[in-house]
């Protein structure tokens, strides 16, 4: 006798990976950091209230998408020693040091025998400058600073929108409203139900969820 | 004298009935939709063109498709604005920057090519002689209802063969008033309000889904459907050229230009400070 598990649910394919939306959007003073609430396998959504990020430091939050397992292994062990390095220290690392040492990982993780499978947007403020920085990085461990950022499906419908509606000094409430906007596209061009977006923004008093009702139904035109 | 009139006023497809065949044409009311084509001699000609053609899965395939496209049509309080980007792709190759993606029907109806290069040209120009002919028939211009129908049976009848076709019928006649149709190679029919079609379609969503609205001005109107393919052409590397731009209106379509996407681009960026992400600093 044995347990089977459905074929679909053991390939966890490119394509449910693709599913997943990660968001990042930069302003004048916060960087805001957007991931879908709903985590798949296969056909199914297993939990509607997933949080696919990890707070790295202060100021540093990281979303991920990617192989199940890979992601939370990977955005964990990130945590730790992004930590670690603030206790021994004293002193937290930069967003930009935490990029770059997440890209290291990452890149040397994709020369082993069995690398991590992960996409990721770091965002964060850095406390001494207080410039807000939003970090592209996918699973070839190419880094690329960004104003704005997407990972999967969400690129080909956001992008396009950002491009046209994006400004760096953009305040709070004008970036959650682009953000609302990017995500109502979503809601009414993805065939698949995302259950709506986790939002948080970083702001150079650390980091926050924030409250985003997107229960509104939107429909095509 | 007869005889030679009529061995040139019939289309090269319709050669091969001759005599009474072309007699009785005449009083058929509708041409048959399904032309005789030499099919190739397998069991599944869709397979056997999808080896020679699927550029993803082989990437040494012999024949290379013209695809990749962003078209677009919406309608609004003022009408219908139809626009679409101008390059052909074959493989990684760029083509063409200066394709006509719009074929010009009649005066009040328009069509819109994404797909295979070929297979649009060819059947929207087919589209184009069969309206004409309804014309001539009946006496009155056809419906953009059934213009689209003509194409879709026709595309329906070659089903499961390898067409590849993703067009837009739009036009403004007195029966329908403005009215658009979505037409594709799998024999769907679709009457909408709002369509994107080709490889660059979700860029232009992002953009016309944002900011549309039925009553939009015709001024915002154009702006946004020349903006959504900027958008297209930007991020969308099968799609770019120039920015085919039409308004059809109750007497008949009005066309915008052929603009270049390279300077409006620049102009975008730099008079309304849009492409934030585009730098000139290295990093």
């Amino acid at each position: 006798m044995s347990f089977q598990i459905p074929l679909q649910a053991q390939l966890n394919n490119n394509h449910t990976i693709r599913k997943h939306v990660l968001l990042g959007i930069t302003g004048q003073d916060f960087t805001l950091i957007a991931a879908s609430k709903a985590a798949m396998r296969g056909a199914t959504v297993l939990k509607a209230a997933d949080d696919k990020t990890r707070q790295l430091n202060k100021h540093t939050l990281m979303a991920f998408s990617g192989e199940a397992g890979d992601t939370i292994q990977f955005a964990e062990y990130i945590q730790a020693n992004a930590q670690l390095y603030s206790m021994r220290n004293g002193i937290d690392l930069s967003p930009s040091a935490v990029a770059n040492f997440v890209r290291g990982e990452l890149a040397s993780s994709l020369r082993s025998r069995k690398p991590y499978n992960v996409n990721l947007l770091l965002g964060g403020v850095d406390p001494i400058t207080l410039k807000p920085s939003l970090y592209w990085m996918d699973y070839l461990a190419s880094l690329a600073p960004l104003p704005y950022a997407a990972h999967g499906y969400a690129q080909y419908y956001c992008l396009s929108i950002l491009d046209k509606h994006h400004h760096p000094d953009i305040n709070y409430e004008q970036g959650i409203k682009i953000l609302r906007m990017c995500t109502d596209e979503l809601k009414r061009r993805l065939p698949i139900d995302f259950k709506g977006m986790l939002v948080k923004v970083i702001t150079k008093d650390g980091i926050r969820e924030v409250d985003y009702d997107d229960s509104a139904r939107i429909d095509c035109p | 004298m007869d005889t030679l009139v009529a061995q040139y006023s019939q289309p090269m497809f319709e050669k091969e009935n001759h005599g009474e065949d072309d007699q009785m044409e005449l009083y058929q009311p509708a041409p048959s939709l399904s032309l005789k084509f030499a099919m190739p001699p397998v069991a599944q000609p869709s397979a056997w063109l999808r080896a020679a053609t699927d550029d993803h899965a082989n990437p040494n395939c012999p024949i290379k498709i013209a695809h990749g496209t962003t078209t677009l049509a919406f309608r609004f309080q003022g009408g219908i604005i139809v626009a679409t980007d101008s390059r052909a792709t074959a493989g990684n190759w760029i083509a063409s920057q200066t394709v006509k993606k719009v074929i010009e029907i009649n005066s009040c109806l328009l069509g819109t090519m994404a797909g295979g290069a070929a297979d649009c040209q060819y059947w929207l120009a087919y589209l184009g002689m069969q309206c004409r002919l309804h014309e001539l028939r009946h006496k009155r211009r056809i419906s953009v209802a059934a213009a689209s129908k003509i194409l879709a049976n026709l595309v329906y009848s070659y089903k499961g063969m390898g067409l590849s076709m993703g067009t837009m019928c739009a036009g403004v006649t007195p029966s329908e008033g403005p009215a658009l149709y979505y037409i594709d190679s799998d024999g769907t029919r679709l009457a909408g309000n709002l369509f994107c079609v080709g490889s660059g379609q979700t860029f232009a969503y992002g953009v016309l889904d944002a900011e549309y609205r039925y009553d939009l001005t015709e001024q915002e109107a154009l702006e946004l459907g020349s903006r959504s393919i900027l958008a297209a052409t930007h991020r969308d590397a099968y799609s770019g050229g120039f920015i085919n731009l039409y308004h059809v209106k109750e007497d008949g379509w009005v066309k915008h230009g052929f603009s270049d996407t390279n300077p409006i681009f620049w102009k975008t960026k730099l008079e309304k400070g849009e492409f934030s992400n585009v730098t000139s600093e290295m990093v």
